[in-house]
Order: C-alpha cells, then sequence, then structure tokens
C-alpha cells in the first residue's frame, strides 16, 4: 500500500510535470488585433494599410523586403547585379520556392507581377513605384532581368514595398479574398468584421516560423481596445489607439508596452498657392507661433518626436532642423507684421479623423489665435478630405500624417495638394534619384530636408509613435513601423 | 378586410420607392469618391480612372439608381466596392449575429419589463412601486453604451465571466455563441426594458380605472384575480405596440454596441461602409432596415385590423 502511494505520488509529480512543459510548448498561436479590417487581402491593388499590416512578408514576399529596423534585405531575390550605369538590375532568384497552391515560383512570375503593376489598366494604389521600369526580361527560370529607363537609387527600396510582392498569376481572379503567396503563413479563413486566420506554411523555402496559427482581430473603438486587452481576449494589439491608458498597461506585471516609430510625419500642411501662405514670412510666422511639445503633450500624451522637417527621425540621415521653428510667439507677430498682416488674418483647418488631427487641431487653432490668426476648424471624413483638401485643394490648413516611408519627393510635385513649387528642390530631387552612392545620396537627403525646412513649406509637428501593447511573453514583435507590417515569422512566446 | 390590406401595401409599396430614392439621393450627395478613397494618396489618374470604370462609377447617377432598385427587386444587392463581394452574401452573414442579438434583447428586456412593471402597478404608490420607477427612470437616462462598458469592466475584465467583446461564431455551438452575446445583449435590455416597463405599468393603470375592473371586483373577484384575468390582457395592446417598435429600433441601432463589443452585426458593416464611402453596401443595408421597418408595421396594421373592425372603417 505504501508503496503504490509512492507510485501514485512519483506518477503525479511526472504527470504534473509533463502538464507544465506541455503548457510551455502548447502555446504556440496568437492573437493580434489592430484597429482597422482590411477592405480585401490584394495588397498589389489597394492603398489600405490594413491589408499590408495583415498579409505582408506573412503571405506574400517580394523580391526585397523590409527588415524591423527599417533596412532593406533580400528576400525572393537571393542577390543581385547591378549595372555599371545603374540602369539594368539582374536578380538571382531563391531555388525551390512554391506557392501556396503548390505550383513553383520563377521569372515568369515575377515578371507577370512587375507588368501587373504597371500596366496602363493596372489597379496599383503605388503606381509610382514601376515608373522607371522599362522592362522586365525572363533570362532563365530563376534569372529575372529589369531595365530602367534611368538609374534609380531607391529601386531595390521601391522593390520591397507591399504593393510590390510577387503573386501567382493563376491567383490572381481570387487574389482579394483567398490571396496565394509565396510566405511562411498562408490563409485560412476570413470571418468579414470579425478575424482572419493565417496557418504555417509548412513547405515554406526559408525557416520555419515559431507560431503555427495567428489571429488577426478588427476592434476599432479604443474603449474596446482597452478591454481587450486587460481581459487579455488578445495577446498583442498594434496600433494601439488609446495612448491614454498605457500607463496602466506599463504598471501591469501581466502586460509590455512598446514604443516606436512610425514613418508618418505628422504635418500641418499649408496651401503653398493661396494668400497669404504664398508669403514665406507668413509661414515661418506660422511654424514660429506652434509649439510642438504642447500639442504631443495635450493630443498624443506625450508620445511622439518633435521634427523639423519632413523626414523620419530614426534614419541614419535625418536631420534635426526644429530649431528653425522654434516656439517663439513675439517671433512669429513680428515675422506677421512685416508680412504686412500686423493684425492676422483668417483661414481654414481641415481635420480629418485621426485623433492626431482632431485633437491636435484643436491646440493648434488655440495657438495660432495667439498671434492673431483666426483658423475656423471643419472636421471631415477621409473621403471627404481626399475630394476637397488632396483632390481640390480647397482649403487653407489641414493636418495629416504621411506615413508613406521617404516620402521627401513629394515636395517636387508642383501639383501635389499643398503645392510647393520649387524648382532647385525638384532638380535636387531628380539627382538624387539617379544617384546610387550611399555617401552621395546621404548628403542630397539632407540637403532636402534643410531646403523644405527654410522655405517653411509646411508646419513640422512630429514624428507618429508606433504604440503597441503586448502579454508579457510575446516576444520578437517590431517596436518600429518601417512600413505598415506584422512579421509573423519574428513572433514567438518565451519559456 | 381585403379592400384595407390592399390600400395599406399600397402605401408600403409607395413608401418603399420614396425611401429607395431619398436613401439613394443622400448618399450620393455627400462628398467623396470611393475610388480615390480605395486608392489612397498617391494613386495616378489612369489608375483611379479604371478603377471606377471597373467599379461602374462611370454611369450617370441615374443609370446607377435604376440599375440598383431593378437588381434589389431580383434579389441583386450589387458588388460591395471594397469588399468585392456580393453585399446580399455580406448581409446574410452579419444577419446571423445581428438578428439573435436583437433577438435575444427583447427577449431579455420582455421578460424583466413585464413583471416589473405589472408588480409597480399592483403596489401603485407603495415603496415597491417608487423602487421600480427610480430604476426604469434611471434605465431611460443612462445610455446604453455606458451600460456596456460598466459590464466588460465588472464581468469581463474583473470577473473573467464573459470575453470583452468578439463573437464566438455558432459554429462553436449554441452555447458559445449565446454566451459571446449575453453582455452585449443585456446592455441594449436595459434601457428598452425601462421603458417597457413604464409602458407596462401606466397601460395597467389606466385599465384599473376602468368601468369593467369595478364590475369585476364587484361580481366578488379580489383585485389581484381581477387584475389577472381582465386587466393585463387588455393592458397588453400597448405593450405589444411597443415591443414592435423596440425590435426594429435593436436591429437597426445596435451600431454602438456593436463597436464597444466588436460584433461583425449589420451595425458594425453599416459603419465600416460609411467611413469606407463602400456606397452600394450603405445603400443597401439602409434599404434592408427601412424595409423591415415597414414591413413590420404594415403587419401590426393587418394585426390591428383584424382585433379592432373599428380600423377597417376608418381608412
Amino acid at each position: 500500500m505504501k508503496r503504490f502511494v509512492k507510485q501514485g505520488f512519483v506518477s503525479g509529480l511526472a504527470l504534473s510535470a509533463a502538464l507544465i512543459a506541455g503548457a510551455a510548448w502548447a502555446k504556440d498561436d496568437i492573437t493580434i488585433a489592430m484597429q482597422l479590417e482590411p477592405p480585401h487581402l490584394d495588397p498589389t491593388s489597394a492603398a489600405a494599410q490594413a491589408i499590408d499590416s495583415v498579409v505582408y512578408v506573412n503571405i506574400f514576399e517580394g523580391l526585397t523586403r523590409f527588415m524591423g529596423d527599417g533596412s532593406i534585405v533580400p528576400a525572393l531575390a537571393e542577390s543581385w547585379e547591378i549595372s555599371e550605369d545603374g540602369t539594368v538590375y539582374t536578380f538571382k532568384l531563391h531555388e525551390g520556392v512554391t506557392f501556396h497552391d503548390g505550383s513553383a515560383m520563377d521569372a515568369e512570375d515575377v515578371k507577370f507581377s512587375l507588368d501587373r503593376a504597371r500596366a496602363e489598366d493596372s489597379a496599383n494604389a503605388q503606381k509610382a513605384l514601376f515608373a522607371g521600369i522599362d522592362s522586365v526580361d525572363v533570362v532563365d527560370p530563376l534569372t529575372v532581368k529589369v531595365t530602367l529607363t534611368e538609374p534609380n537609387g531607391n529601386f531595390l527600396f521601391n522593390m520591397a514595398w507591399g504593393d510590390a510582392v510577387i503573386v501567382a498569376p493563376e491567383s490572381i481572379e481570387t487574389i482579394k479574398t483567398a490571396p496565394v503567396g509565396t510566405g511562411p503563413y498562408t490563409f485560412g479563413e476570413w470571418v468579414q468584421g470579425d478575424k482572419i486566420v493565417l496557418n504555417r506554411n509548412t513547405g515554406y523555402w526559408g525557416d520555419q516560423p515559431a507560431l503555427a496559427q495567428a489571429t488577426f482581430k478588427f476592434i476599432s473603438d479604443p474603449t474596446a481596445a482597452f478591454a481587450a486587452m486587460m481581459a487579455e481576449d488578445v495577446d498583442v494589439f498594434t496600433g494601439f489607439p488609446a495612448p491614454e491608458n498605457l500607463p496602466q498597461f506599463e504598471a501591469d506585471p501581466r502586460f509590455q508596452v512598446l514604443v516606436g516609430s512610425t514613418e508618418g510625419e505628422t504635418i500641418l500642411s499649408t496651401n503653398n498657392k493661396q494668400a497669404p501662405f504664398d508669403n514665406v514670412k507668413v509661414r515661418q510666422a506660422m511654424a514660429h507661433a506652434i509649439d510642438r511639445q504642447a500639442i504631443i503633450d495635450g493630443a498624443m500624451f506625450g508620445y511622439g518626436t518633435p521634427i523639423g522637417t519632413h523626414f523620419a527621425p530614426h534614419n541614419p540621415a535625418y536631420v534635426d532642423l526644429t530649431g528653425n521653428s522654434a516656439y517663439d510667439p513675439d517671433k512669429a507677430k513680428a515675422l506677421l507684421a512685416e508680412a504686412g498682416l500686423p493684425d492676422g488674418f483668417e483661414t481654414t483647418l481641415h481635420l480629418p479623423p485621426p485623433s492626431y488631427a482632431r485633437r491636435g487641431g484643436e491646440i493648434i487653432a488655440a495657438q495660432l489665435a495667439e498671434v492673431g490668426i483666426k483658423a475656423e476648424i471643419i472636421n471631415v471624413e477621409w473621403a471627404q478630405w481626399l475630394e476637397t483638401v488632396f483632390k481640390g485643394k480647397n482649403f487653407g490648413l489641414t493636418i495629416v500624417s504621411h506615413t508613406e516611408p521617404m516620402d521627401i519627393g513629394i515636395y517636387a510635385r508642383p501639383e501635389y495638394y499643398f503645392q510647393y513649387d520649387n524648382p532647385a528642390f525638384q532638380e535636387l530631387m531628380t539627382t538624387l534619384n539617379s544617384t546610387t552612392d550611399p555617401d552621395k545620396r546621404t548628403e542630397l537627403m539632407q540637403q532636402a530636408q534643410r531646403i523644405i525646412s527654410e522655405d517653411y513649406v509646411n508646419g513640422y509637428l512630429f514624428q507618429l509613435a508606433a504604440l503597441s501593447v503586448a502579454k508579457a511573453g510575446v516576444q520578437g514583435l517590431w517596436a518600429n513601423a518601417p512600413t505598415a507590417a506584422t512579421d509573423l515569422s519574428a513572433i514567438s512566446w518565451s519559456e | 378586410m381585403l379592400r384595407y390590406s390592399l390600400k395599406r401595401a399600397l402605401s408600403l409599396t409607395i413608401s418603399l420607392a420614396i425611401a429607395s430614392l431619398v436613401i439613394f439621393a443622400v448618399i450620393e450627395i455627400a462628398p467623396g469618391d470611393p475610388a480615390s478613397f480605395m486608392l489612397g494618396v498617391n494613386a495616378q489618374p489612369d489608375t483611379l480612372a479604371a478603377l471606377r470604370t471597373e467599379l461602374g462609377l462611370d454611369q450617370s447617377k441615374a443609370e446607377r439608381y435604376v440599375s440598383w432598385v431593378t437588381g434589389m427587386l431580383r434579389g441583386d444587392f450589387g458588388t460591395s466596392y471594397t469588399y468585392r463581394t456580393p453585399v446580399s452574401q455580406m448581409i446574410a452573414d452579419r444577419l446571423w449575429v445581428s438578428l439573435p442579438l436583437a433577438l435575444y434583447a427583447l427577449a431579455l428586456s420582455t421578460a424583466i419589463a413585464l413583471p416589473a412593471g405589472i408588480y409597480a402597478a399592483a403596489r401603485r404608490g407603495k415603496p415597491g412601486d417608487l423602487a421600480v420607477m427610480g430604476a426604469t427612470q434611471l434605465g431611460v437616462a443612462v445610455p446604453n453604451f455606458w451600460f456596456a462598458m460598466m459590464l466588460v469592466l465588472i464581468f469581463a475584465i474583473n470577473l473573467r465571466w464573459f470575453n470583452a467583446g468578439g463573437f464566438a461564431g455558432w459554429d462553436k455551438g449554441l452555447v458559445a455563441g449565446l454566451h459571446s452575446l449575453t453582455l452585449p445583449a443585456i446592455a441594449l435590455a436595459l434601457p428598452q426594458a425601462a421603458i417597457l416597463a413604464r409602458v407596462m405599468r401606466s397601460a395597467l393603470l389606466d385599465i384599473l380605472g376602468e368601468d369593467f375592473m369595478r364590475t369585476a371586483r364587484a361580481k366578488g373577484l379580489t383585485r389581484r384575480q381581477a387584475l389577472w384575468r381582465h386587466g393585463l390582457r387588455n393592458a397588453l395592446i400597448p405593450v405589444l405596440t411597443i415591443i414592435g417598435l423596440q425590435f426594429s429600433f435593436l436591429l437597426a441601432g445596435s451600431i454602438i454596441i456593436e463597436q464597444v463589443f466588436y460584433l461583425p452585426g449589420l451595425g458594425r458593416l453599416v459603419f465600416q461602409a460609411i467611413s469606407a464611402r463602400d456606397l452600394i453596401v450603405v445603400e443597401s443595408v439602409v434599404m434592408l432596415l427601412v424595409f423591415a421597418v415597414i414591413t413590420v408595421n404594415f403587419l401590426v396594421d393587418l394585426a390591428y385590423a383584424a382585433v379592432d373592425p373599428r380600423l377597417r372603417s376608418r381608412t
């Protein structure tokens, strides 16, 4: 009897040990919440970032890809050679890569994908990425040659975008609802309005990811986001919409909070063609009237990095030019007087829905009023903003976060909605595009940052922070958001 | 009766036709182009034009209205601009959440309100009545999303009895499905129950003052017997009217509750579609809800006429 009890005790111990160990290795799925649901799952025919947040480098891969630190590394292309004059890129593709439907991924698919994106009737939202491509030629099944009309120092960067991923020709019909890619995860199911499930691709050409399954949940309401995380219904919330609640998560040992940077330069966009904004003195006056830190504290609960130009502070080529537009209301008033507007003027301030704009706008309007500029606040939905402000250019001021990576080039487009027309800057951008030497590029990019900062084209406010909340055991999450992505392969649970 | 029904049916058809025009006009007039919303700020003009042709947005408004209405008559609600799936399919999927939620909330609100209303009427002026009336006053005044947040705080975050939101799916079983709809149903039901309890109470009190109630008492029935046998049946007519109205409200009005509990229902679909300028989805869902409300009213009208012959001659 005694022996029996002892044995029972021992086997009980063994059992509980097995249970504990089991719990440690059993956790190989994850539930990730985000605010917006993708409209569909084709990253090559829509601008919605929510699509990339689900599919980029999980389901679909491109020739190159972004890493969490913003660097560009080879993906489906194993290596490449660039011709002397910088116009011919010869990509060597990885061997043995298959799409999720089992068919082989080869040079023909690359040609198809790039030609589809740049075609006349293409629905690609970033068609400009492919504008410089003259021809795409298949050399052999694993080699593809891309010829550019002129050298483009950004070409490998452009190919890393979610809009440039390689798709299977036979899957185009159903790509929006049943995407087929080459990535480490396959599409599982989509319950619209609720969740998308991805499963590990056991036939993946690269390393097998740690997680077997990932579920994306879509929770748009900030209060609901807080509750879902607190009740531990979800494991991770990327792009957490309630910054006011972050200290509570930071204080709770069950959770971790990740504060990083996005590519979103949040700016007070100014209609440079509209009087009185066509006068640089007026724009300069506004720049000095704005107290950035008050906006970051008041509208973003302290999350955000002040910027003095249109460039991401985490980029090595960034120059801190916030000094050009330091908060100085007296100087602002003096500048307005110099511009012939000692009593200020009236204008409009269009605010799209995000809180950086709505909350930030109230503060900016108050700060501008201090120096005599009366900005009438007009709240608009995104569709309306696109129509009146972006397309119609019928606005004085607006607040918007420009989230495309490396988008300083928009200042070289005089027809772009803030209508900055500076031939010297345009020439600089042309030179930059055709320059491939990294040091030379850095120098040119810094020069560009200085020009727009000193021209006070727009009011440069802050870099939008990337805020995520996760359970304490989750590791490998991207803190920064160099592009919209949730890199599942990098994520695992700690022991 | 037949003539009355035909008249009602004609007025139903006219209402629907007018509703379809108003819905289409109001939604189409609001600024914002669905194609530029989908393609974002870097879209090139030729890309936008290609997408507009694909979506049929290059047709004139009149053409689009006619094809929308004729499509609906055939049961075809069109294809969503953003999701690219048939709208009828999307509505059917969402109804599997919204309809059970509305019925669940209605059942809860009725189960709470009727006994509470009867209890209060039977104890008119006594502390029990005052307590019920006080509670319903609060229930009417407090918005349902506040109840929702309190319920989540207590039962999901602190007690962990429920998830903070989301829908388990009917494929996980009836119990799991109902479990995930319980908090939203309670949040929706409480304010409705408060209104209904007040209606129940006042309807019953009105009846209690009627002559036939006095006769019933004179015949020797106790106060309670008279109330149950003669009072309740007559008081139910206004209560049923309110229940009918509440059902329409619960089906169409759960947008906020569906946001708070992130449920994949009709309300959330409309909400997402409006911000994405997915016009065809907004138009079709709103039209469907109008159709549901008008049809319910039509059936209620017919039911009244069946019960009360005086109504037939009046119209």
